[in-house]
């Protein structure tokens, strides 16, 4: 069987390979026709989305391996990507991010469609709301800590409102609440110094190249 | 030194929010409210309803024998009872509302509640 199968794929291969050699402009222009198929054009924007939002779903994934005392209880690791695009790059591209990071995730973990798939994408949409109020704020007494305060706390916010209103309608609920509250106020704090710190960094080295191109110049 | 370096003025006052507003949550969630009556029922029906505020001790008969309840300082206990594993009276002293003491073989138990009863019948 497995011989059988290896020798159809040798001949397969050797014919694509004939096919390729005698006239590869027969072959190649039937899967870049742009009638048969569609053909997105990413421009260096979405490349830079996927990129970060890659970047986050590294994270995630890492996170996923970290054992939780309590279900919902995370640090949100691959929020302090958000956070710094948000910084760098504005609210627009870290919504894409973020969105981005939760969907593939999903698909990643196994977890698409599933109730908690749509905890993390209610605490998300909370977040993004309360980031793009947030990012407002005066920029010279509010940095990405207080970002992430606040976006923390609205993610578990829109976790617990759509728990009660989905799965648990039950006011024991609110026996959490302040679990949930510290676990917020502790991760928040930490990743938002994580993402001012990463941004410090980057603004140190910005400053670095320029100086060096200067003395180059 | 350098943690502190990346708190701004507005992300203390964030912070010093936050845990405020996590201490009141805790606060207001957590606590089971001032308890003010203590209910004691035999065999599923209202004994009687004492108020905590006077201290006393009240005998309630069961089919093993009589079960002591002491009322004392705003808190009630059993004090003794016939039954054979003594829960109840290993519970100790009641002191939120909510918080209940029962002793199933002589069918009596202790009840602390407020003046607003926290729950609904949903959590039974």
């Amino acid at each position: 069987m497995t011989v059988l199968t290896t020798n159809n794929q040798d001949r397969g291969s050797r014919i694509e390979d004939r096919a390729g050699s005698v006239a590869p402009h027969l072959v190649r222009p039937s899967i870049l026709d742009p009638r048969s198929s569609i053909l997105l054009h990413p421009s260096a924007e979405d490349h830079h989305i996927a990129r970060m939002a890659a970047l986050a779903l590294g994270l995630s994934v890492l996170e996923a391996a970290i054992p939780s005392p309590l279900p919902g209880v995370k640090p949100g690791l691959a929020n302090i990507v958000t956070l710094i695009v948000l910084a760098r790059y504005g609210w627009r591209t870290a919504a894409w991010v973020s969105l981005l990071r939760i969907v593939a995730g999903g698909l990643l973990l196994g977890s698409f469609l599933t109730p908690g798939f749509f905890l993390s994408l209610s605490g998300a949409l909370c977040s993004l709301l309360v980031l793009g109020i947030s990012q407002h704020l005066p920029q010279r007494w509010f940095g990405p800590v207080s970002h992430s305060i606040l976006a923390a706390f609205a993610h578990i916010a829109g976790q617990l409102l759509l728990v009660y209103l989905w799965l648990i309608p039950h006011v024991g609920l609110l026996y959490l609440v302040p679990v949930f509250a510290v676990a917020a106020l502790i991760f928040g704090t930490v990743n938002g110094l994580i993402a001012a710190h990463f941004l410090d960094e980057n603004k140190i080295y910005h400053r670095d190249t320029e100086t060096q191109r200067e003395a180059i110049t | 030194m350098q943690i502190m370096a990346h708190i701004k003025t507005g992300d203390g006052i964030v912070l010093l929010l936050g845990t405020l507003f996590t201490a009141w949550l805790s606060a207001t969630l957590w606590q089971g409210g001032v308890a003010d009556k203590a209910i004691i029922r035999q065999g599923g029906k209202i004994f009687s309803a004492v108020p905590l505020s006077r201290n006393q001790i009240i005998s309630v008969p069961g089919p093993l024998g009589i079960s002591q309840i002491t009322i004392h300082n705003l808190q009630a206990r059993i004090a003794s009872d016939p039954s054979l594993r003594q829960y109840c009276v290993r519970q100790g002293w009641l002191k939120q509302a909510g918080e209940i003491a029962v002793c199933l073989p002589n069918q009596v138990s202790v009840e602390l509640s407020g003046s607003n009863k926290r729950y609904d019948s949903l959590n039974y």
